[in-house]
């Protein structure tokens, strides 16, 4: 039943993604693009939009997920999902174990969790780079470059950096998407 | 019982606020929902928020939900933490939930479409530099090296190679690691953590 199925896929995606915000990025990925939900394009799309809307990342994506899927119900049980392991744990350590994060055990597994997670993200970074802007989704897919692809990344990158340079802080996401769709319309709408 | 309701009213608004305005996720919000809980409301001192904060960063789940879970139930009880959980969750629920009935239609437009071909790559970008960002926050020992280069390369290879390999299971199996270098040590008796 997909209610059921969206549910419990949200539940895992919340009851693993430590770290908060992109931390969860490798498994929604992962479980939507195999459960067909999303396409990667569909998935950056929905990155884009929870940056640009406010609240947590992961209801944003579940709520979308789960309407897309299965109307307003779907986006409840899949909001409820990816929302209830956070809500648990957080009780259960309010309620009755305060001491849980002291614990030597629990501690030396956050400190190999830690470092994956980190590595999930540059993982996830760099598969998405090399299928969306060279088209190498596994190694028998021919070399296919997105020169204009590759020419906003390297513009985004030049232009964050320098920002960060002459402003002494980095710049706003919400900055970076709308100069990235500015840019998308100039290379990719000019040439079409 | 009135007071306690009234104070899970103040809760679910606040929550709802903090909802509505936060942009960008988590740690965007610590910084909103310290001015709002210690600074102007005071429902909480500096070092209960501090201990909130390394809570939420260290349990699974978005540290929205975190927060809210923790003040409302040291607020008004479980209820509380309902009533805040759900208020923080709300705005983007609604928000997202009126986007996705349309957001079909209006990708479709040509114009929209190529825009979103380039804001796909900044967000590629924006992923890199929040891993390059933990990158740097991260302690840097013998084992969280070995852990963070093999996750990262077993990854790519296998997704290459159009290998499927849970990333539940990369996070379980490092967990263990940990675990497994801590008992080794202490077996050892060697009383320092190579954390």
């Amino acid at each position: 039943m997909i209610y059921w199925q969206l549910f419990l896929t949200f539940f895992e995606i919340g009851a693993v993604s430590f770290g908060g915000g992109y931390g969860m990025i490798s498994l929604i990925r992962e479980r939507t693009l195999a459960m067909g939900w999303l396409s990667e394009g569909e998935l950056l799309n929905l990155i884009a939009i929870s940056e640009s809307t406010p609240g947590p990342i992961a209801v944003n994506m579940a709520t979308f997920v789960g309407s897309g899927q299965a109307g307003f119900l779907g986006a409840v049980v899949a909001t409820l999902g990816v929302v209830l392991p956070a809500f648990l744990v957080t009780l259960l350590i309010a309620t009755l174990i305060r001491n849980l994060l002291k614990y030597a055990g629990v501690q030396a597994f956050l400190c190999g969790v830690r470092p994956c997670i980190v590595a999930l993200i540059m993982g996830t970074a760099a598969t998405m780079l090399l299928s969306s802007l060279l088209g190498i989704k596994t190694v028998e897919s021919a070399f296919a470059p997105d020169i204009r692809g590759i020419a906003i990344f390297v513009l985004l990158a030049a232009g964050a950096m320098g920002y960060k340079r002459l402003r002494r802080r980095a710049i706003s996401p919400l900055l970076l998407i709308l100069v990235s769709g500015v840019l998308g319309l100039l290379l990719y709408g000019v040439g079409a | 019982m009135k007071e306690r309701m009234r104070i899970m009213v103040g809760l679910f608004f606040t929550m709802l606020k903090i909802g509505l305005f936060t942009f960008g996720g988590g740690y965007a919000m610590i910084a909103l929902l310290e001015n709002e809980l210690v600074q102007k409301k005071a429902w909480m001192d500096k070092d209960s928020f501090l201990d909130m904060v390394a809570i939420s960063e260290s349990t699974p789940g978005s540290i929205a939900v975190n927060a809210a879970t923790y003040i409302g139930y040291r607020m008004a009880g479980v209820g509380g933490s309902v009533a805040a959980t759900v208020g923080v969750c709300l705005p983007s629920f609604v928000i997202i939930y009126a986007l996705s009935l349309f957001l079909d239609a209006f990708l479709a437009v040509p114009y929209v479409a190529y825009a979103f071909r380039g804001i796909q790559v900044c967000v590629i970008y924006l992923i890199l530099s929040a891993g390059i960002k933990m990158l740097k926050g991260i302690r840097k020992t013998p084992f969280s090296i070995v852990i963070l280069s093999a996750v990262f390369l077993c990854m790519l290879t296998l997704s290459l190679l159009a290998v499927s390999f849970s990333t539940v299971l990369y996070i379980v199996i490092c967990g263990v690691l940990g675990i497994s270098l801590y008992l080794l040590q202490t077996i050892r008796g060697k009383g320092e953590r190579g954390s």
